[in-house]
C-alpha cells in the first residue's frame, strides 16, 4: 500500500470525532488518518461482490418479535443506580449546565 | 506452594470433591498458591479476591456437606472482566470504567452462582474487548505463558492465559470476532464461540451487539461442554437468545467419528497461512480421517470479504454502543466540564484508549450521512453473502475443519504499530460471527519454538452437540492436552521475563 491516498479513502477524522463526541489530539488527528486511510482502502473489497437483490443481515438469527408479558417488575433501586454516579446531589446526577 | 490441584481439569475436580478426596477450600487455596506463584509473570488476572473466594468455597465443602449436588460445586471459575458480578468492579480494562461497580450479575454469572461455581477473579482483557493481543488492556500487559515475549491472543487474553497457566480450572470469555477461539489457540487451551442467541448477552458489556458470545475456555473439550451446558439457554432479559432446548453436550461423546462428516473449505487454506500451522492442521485433519470421519472439499467463497465486513459492521456497532460512556451517570468524568459538550468530548478522550477511539471513529464514519450505503448498508448485505455461504457448505457435512488462526502467538508489540496488520490476523475467526454459526479452538500441536496450535472446528447454529464431539474425539485421540507450559518444555515461565 503507497503512502498517497486517494481522497476517496480519507477518513475525515476531526468531522467525525465530533460526531463521536470525542476530543482528539492534533497527534491522534494524524495518525488515525493515516491508519484509517488504510483501513478504509482495505474494507472497499467489500463492494466487489454483486449484491443485487440481496438482503441485508442485521442479525444472524431468525428471531421476530420477541414479547413478554406486559408485568410491572422490580428493577434497580434509585439508591444502587446512584452508587455509580461521578458525581451527584440530592439523589439526582449532577451535570454542568444546559440552558442560559 | 501450589501442589496439582491446580493442574485439574473441572470434571477431573469435581470428581475429586465428590469422592471426598480433596476439599472446594483446598482447591481454592492451591488456585491461589499457583496464582501468587506464576501471575506476577503472567498478568492474567486483573482482580483476585483471595478472601471471597475462600469464602465461597466453605460454602460449597458446607452445602456438599449437607448433600447439595450442583453441576459446578465448589469449582473456581475465572470471568473476563467484562461481565457483570454483582458488587465487584468491572472496568472492561478501560480507565473509562475504574472504580465503576456492577450493581448486578450478568446472566452467565447468575448462573455459574446457581451451578455452585466459585467465581475466582477477573481476568485482563483488550479494552472493551477490543484488539487480538490483550495489549490494548489500560491496566497491564499479560504473558503467553508458553513464552512470556509473545501476546496470549486476545480479547481474551487473561481467560487462555490463566487457564494454560493453571491459575483457574476455567474461565469464560467472550467472542466477537474471534476473542475465545483465538487466545485460546495461542495459550494451547480450548474455547468455544457458542451459536448466536445459545447464551444470553445480558449483562455482558456490549461491543458489537449482533456478534458478541459469551463462552468457555477451558482444559479440555469435556469441561468446555460442562460449561456450556450451565451458561446456555433462554433468558427473559435477552431477547436475542434462543428458545431451544440445552441438551446434555456430554451425551454426544464418542471415541471415534464414524458417520461424521467434515469439510475443508479451500479458502482457509492459503496463501499467508504459516507452514507448522498448515502442517499441524493437515495432520489434525488426517487423524479425524483414521478416527472415521468422511472429509469433503467445500466451498466458502466469499471468505475474502469477512474482514472488511467484520471491521464496518463491529465498529458500527460499536460506535454506537459506547456512545453511553458520557461521564453522567456511572464511569469516569472529566474534571471541571465547561458545558456539557465538553464533559461528554473530554471524559471520554481521557477514559479510552487508542484502540477504541479508533473503532468509534472508524465506526461513526461508516454510519456518516454519505458513507452509510456504501460501506454499513453494503456490509450488512455482504454479510448475507457469507451465511449463504456456511448453509450451502452445512448441506454437504456436519462440520468444518480449518486453521484457529494463519499464525502462532507472535511477540509483545509486533504487530500494535499497524492496526490493519493486527485485524488481518482474525481472518479464520470473524467469519462465523458474522453468520451467527458456533465454533471451537483445540490444541492441534505445536511449532518447532513450543508454541501452541488450534484447530478450529466449525458447526452450524445449533450445531455444538457435533463440533464438541469432533473436538471430544480428536483431542482423545491427539493428546496434545497432557502437555503443560510448566513441566514439559515449555520455553516460558522457567526462565525470567525481559
Amino acid at each position: 500500500m503507497s503512502g498517497e491516498k486517494r481522497t476517496s479513502d480519507m477518513v475525515d477524522v476531526r468531522y467525525v470525532a465530533r460526531l463521536a463526541r470525542l476530543q482528539l489530539t492534533e497527534e491522534e488527528i494524524r495518525s488515525f488518518e493515516a491508519q484509517l486511510a488504510q483501513v478504509a482502502d482495505y474494507v472497499r473489497a467489500i463492494r466487489e461482490p454483486d449484491v443485487t437483490g440481496v438482503e441485508p443481515t442485521a442479525h444472524a438469527t431468525a428471531v421476530r418479535n420477541v414479547f413478554r408479558e406486559d408485568e410491572v417488575r422490580p428493577g434497580l433501586d434509585h439508591e444502587t443506580v446512584m452508587t455509580n454516579a461521578p458525581v451527584q446531589r440530592d439523589g439526582l446526577f449532577l451535570v454542568p449546565r444546559i440552558v442560559e | 506452594m501450589a501442589g496439582d490441584l491446580n493442574t485439574l481439569t473441572l470434571h477431573e475436580a469435581e470428581e475429586r470433591l465428590a469422592r471426598g478426596a480433596c476439599s472446594s477450600v483446598e482447591l481454592v487455596q492451591d488456585l491461589l498458591g499457583a496464582i501468587r506463584e506464576r501471575d506476577g509473570l503472567i498478568g492474567g488476572y486483573l482482580a483476585v479476591n483471595e478472601e471471597d473466594a475462600l469464602k465461597q468455597a466453605r460454602a460449597a465443602d458446607a452445602a456438599r456437606a449437607r448433600g447439595r449436588r450442583g453441576a459446578l460445586l465448589g469449582l473456581p471459575v475465572a470471568i473476563k472482566d467484562v461481565l457483570n458480578i454483582r458488587g465487584e468492579p468491572c472496568t472492561c480494562a478501560s480507565r473509562i470504567l475504574r472504580g465503576y461497580v456492577s450493581s448486578y450479575d450478568a446472566t452467565v454469572v447468575a448462573r455459574l452462582r446457581a451451578a455452585g461455581a466459585i467465581l475466582l477473579g477477573r481476568t485482563n482483557m483488550d479494552e472493551f474487548a477490543m484488539g487480538s493481543s490483550t495489549e490494548h488492556s489500560a491496566y497491564q500487559l499479560t504473558r503467553n505463558p508458553w513464552n512470556p515475549d509473545r501476546v496470549p491472543g486476545g480479547s481474551s487474553g487473561g481467560s487462555a492465559a490463566v487457564v494454560a497457566a493453571d491459575e483457574a480450572l476455567a474461565a469464560l470469555g467472550s467472542d466477537t470476532g474471534g476473542s475465545i477461539r483465538q487466545p485460546a489457540a495461542f495459550c494451547g487451551c480450548v474455547g468455544l464461540k457458542p451459536t448466536y442467541g445459545r447464551v444470553s448477552r445480558y449483562g455482558l458489556t456490549a461491543f458489537a451487539s449482533s456478534l458478541d458470545q459469551v463462552g468457555p475456555m477451558t482444559k479440555d473439550v469435556r469441561d468446555a461442554a460442562r460449561l456450556l451446558k450451565v451458561i446456555a439457554g433462554r433468558d427473559p432479559m435477552d431477547s436475542t437468545s434462543l428458545d431451544e432446548p440445552v441438551p446434555d453436550y456430554e451425551s454426544f461423546f464418542a471415541e471415534d467419528l464414524s458417520g461424521v462428516c467434515l469439510g475443508l473449505p479451500q479458502e482457509y487454506f492459503v496463501g499467508g497461512l504459516d507452514t507448522e500451522v498448515e502442517k499441524a492442521v493437515q495432520e489434525a485433519i488426517r487423524l479425524c480421517e483414521k478416527l472415521g470421519a468422511r472429509i469433503v472439499e467445500i466451498r466458502l467463497p466469499h471468505t475474502r470479504y469477512a474482514i472488511a465486513t467484520y471491521y464496518i459492521i463491529a465498529t458500527a456497532e460499536a460506535s454506537a454502543n459506547l456512545a453511553r460512556f458520557d461521564g453522567v451517570r456511572y464511569g469516569y468524568r472529566a474534571a471541571d466540564p465547561r458545558d456539557p459538550m465538553d464533559l461528554y468530548t473530554r471524559t471520554r478522550a481521557e477514559g479510552f484508549g487508542a484502540e477504541v477511539k479508533r473503532r468509534i471513529i472508524f465506526g461513526a464514519y461508516v454510519l456518516s450521512s454519505g458513507y452509510y450505503d456504501a460501506y454499513y448498508a453494503c456490509a450488512q448485505k455482504v454479510r448475507t453473502l457469507i451465511r449463504r455461504d456456511f448453509h450451502a457448505a452445512f448441506e454437504r457435512c456436519d462440520a468444518i475443519l480449518t486453521p484457529v488462526t494463519p499464525t502462532a502467538a507472535y511477540r509483545i508489540g509486533e504487530k500494535t504499530a499497524n492496526p490493519l496488520q493486527m485485524y488481518l490476523g482474525d481472518v479464520f475467526t470473524v467469519p462465523t460471527n458474522l453468520a451467527g454459526i458456533c465454533g471451537l479452538a483445540v490444541p492441534c500441536g505445536f511449532t518447532g519454538e513450543g508454541l501452541p496450535i488450534g484447530l478450529q472446528v466449525l458447526g452450524p447454529a445449533m450445531g455444538e452437540p457435533q463440533i464438541l464431539r469432533v473436538g471430544y474425539a480428536y483431542e482423545r485421540a491427539a493428546g496434545w492436552g497432557r502437555r503443560k507450559p510448566w513441566r514439559s518444555g515449555g520455553a516460558g515461565p522457567a526462565k525470567e521475563a525481559p
